[in-house]
């Protein structure tokens, strides 16, 4: 019998863990979140994060966003080729990347950057006392660790969007009229006429909704992480993974609402 | 009675039937102890005695399981969030590995408290960390060095810094000489009590260092199995007539406080 119950016990346990952690980071968000309407505001902080999101991962997101549109050119080229429907590439290129591949390349990116060297931080802190040390000088831990980091998040990831939108376009375009014998203006024609406000929006959108996960998440995991450096260390691989394996998730979810019929 | 002889009969912290457990184990048993204002009070106990639970409870850091905590007669415990963190503005803490911000100069350390409450303008911040370094014997061009260029000592200091430039008058030593030379072990002490005296503060401090506790504390209580065994002059320890304290003042294996070896 026990045989049977044994690993029903066990998958039953698993999921009240996973309920358990996900209320747990949704109060923890609610937290963070409810800091921002009440003083004292930290914007000397919410700057400096603003900073080390959007301007410290433009060279790393530029480049991605660079080869990801060169690429995807490439592909579809090849790809329509077959169905004499070469003409669409700078169509598809820019829906891909303003809808989908901008965003999230931009969001994995500042998963690998931001989500580490937030829980990074914020696990150094726990582990050597600096956030106790933080309650004893009155100064709520939430509020001056937490909420800036989100908000600013929440700001950089679209700025951050902008640019990886407009590179990837230019690898497409660059790859279009330097390989694939696209006229340049006939390329950037067809990108403009095809591409619509809704487009941009929705990547905007997510980016928001990617920036704001990338933090909490790495926040998170920094905050309740556990004994000296290897917990440090286990922190951080969380917050990137969790991040990332929900940017993917939730840029599902965003699609269906924005996009379903 | 008057206000004075009041303030003398009223302990400035008290403890009783304080409890902890995390999970299984007890780390506190039902501590009772009462810690008089002004004076210098040393917890002692072995690892895992449940010395620094206790001061995490006291500073609000860790809720406990039963027991009051009164500070100035007060039960801190049903305080008001706004007074509880009244409060805490008169507390200060030096932790055990100083607990100083990487991200900050020594002198935005040092002010911490006092930026964070707008008491100070931050182009007044340095002159105020320098009067504050001077207190504890550093140089004001420490102030422009980040924690991690300091030693260990320094590092103390800092932290001693950051736990006075608030005025505050309950203070909190977590294990100060730990990982000191005895030299610097003893110009750590000498600041302490010099500080506490400044400032006219209580010292709660927590250690395993005997000569330390004898330099700054005017009483002892020894916390063993998460209740308190003995309570008595800091000056009596090594010769209290309690064979536990007597047994841990001189640091003797042999002992009623037999060692949890663990295989």
């Amino acid at each position: 019998m026990d045989l049977v119950l044994n690993p029903v016990a066990a998958v039953g346990r698993g999921v009240l863990s996973a309920c358990r952690t996900v209320g747990a980071v949704a109060l923890f968000a609610l937290q963070g979140l409810s800091h921002l309407v009440r003083p004292p505001f930290y914007g000397r902080l919410f700057l400096r994060h603003l900073v080390e999101i959007a301007y410290f991962s433009l060279p790393v997101v530029a480049l991605t966003a660079i080869f990801t549109g060169m690429v995807l050119a490439l592909q579809s080229y090849t790809g329509f080729a077959r169905f004499n429907a070469e003409g669409a590439v700078a169509n598809v290129v820019v829906l891909s990347i303003t809808r989908e591949l901008g965003p999230v390349i931009a969001a994995l990116m500042v998963a690998g950057r931001i989500g580490a060297a937030f829980a990074a931080e914020i696990g150094t802190m726990r582990v050597t006392d600096q956030i106790d040390a933080l309650t004893t000088l009155s100064t709520n831990p939430m509020k001056y660790l937490v909420t800036p980091r989100l908000l600013a998040g929440v700001v950089a990831l679209p700025f951050l969007v902008v640019v990886a939108d407009v590179l990837g376009v230019m690898g497409g375009w660059l790859i279009g009229t330097t390989k694939l014998g696209f006229a340049s203006l006939s390329y950037l024609k067809a990108t403009m006429d095809f591409l619509q406000t809704m487009d941009v929006v929705s990547g905007l959108v997510k980016a928001s909704v990617f920036g704001f996960v990338i933090t909490l998440m790495g926040c998170w995991c920094g905050y309740n992480s556990k004994g000296g450096a290897q917990g440090v260390g286990a922190a951080t691989t969380a917050a990137v993974v969790s991040s990332s394996i929900l940017i993917l998730a939730l840029d599902y979810v965003l699609t269906e609402m924005f996009f379903a019929r | 009675m008057d206000t004075k002889a009041h303030n003398e009969m009223v302990p400035k912290i008290r403890l009783r039937g304080l409890a902890k457990a995390f999970g299984e184990k007890k780390v506190l048993d039902g501590v009772d102890l009462d810690i008089r204002a002004g004076h210098g009070m040393v917890i002692l106990g072995g690892s895992g005695s449940g010395k620094s639970v206790t001061i995490k409870c006291i500073l609000g850091l860790i809720q406990p399981d039963a027991g009051t905590i009164e500070v100035d007669g007060r039960d801190i415990l049903a305080m008001p969030r706004r007074e509880r963190d009244e409060l805490n503005d008169r507390i200060g803490m030096l932790f055990q590995n100083g607990a100083l911000f990487d991200s900050l100069p020594v002198w935005e350390n040092v002010c911490f408290k006092l930026l964070a409450q707008k008491r100070i303008t931050r182009a007044k911040a340095r002159d105020k960390a320098a009067e504050v370094l001077a207190q504890v014997g550093l140089a004001a061009s420490v102030g422009d060095l980040s924690p991690a260029e300091l030693s260990g000592g320094m590092q103390k200091r800092v932290g001693l810094a950051r736990a006075i430039a608030a005025q505050p008058d309950i203070i909190f030593f977590d294990e100060p000489t730990t990982g000191l030379d005895p030299i610097m072990g003893a110009v750590i002490d000498g600041l302490i009590v010099d500080v506490v005296k400044r400032l006219g503060a209580t010292a709660v401090s927590i250690t395993h260092d005997m000569a330390s506790a004898r330099r700054i504390g005017d009483d002892a209580a020894m916390l063993h199995k998460g209740k308190i065994v003995w309570r008595g002059p800091a000056a009596t320890l090594g010769d209290t007539g309690n064979a536990m304290v007597d047994q841990f003042a001189r640091g003797e294996r042999d002992g009623p406080i037999q060692m949890e070896l663990r295989r």
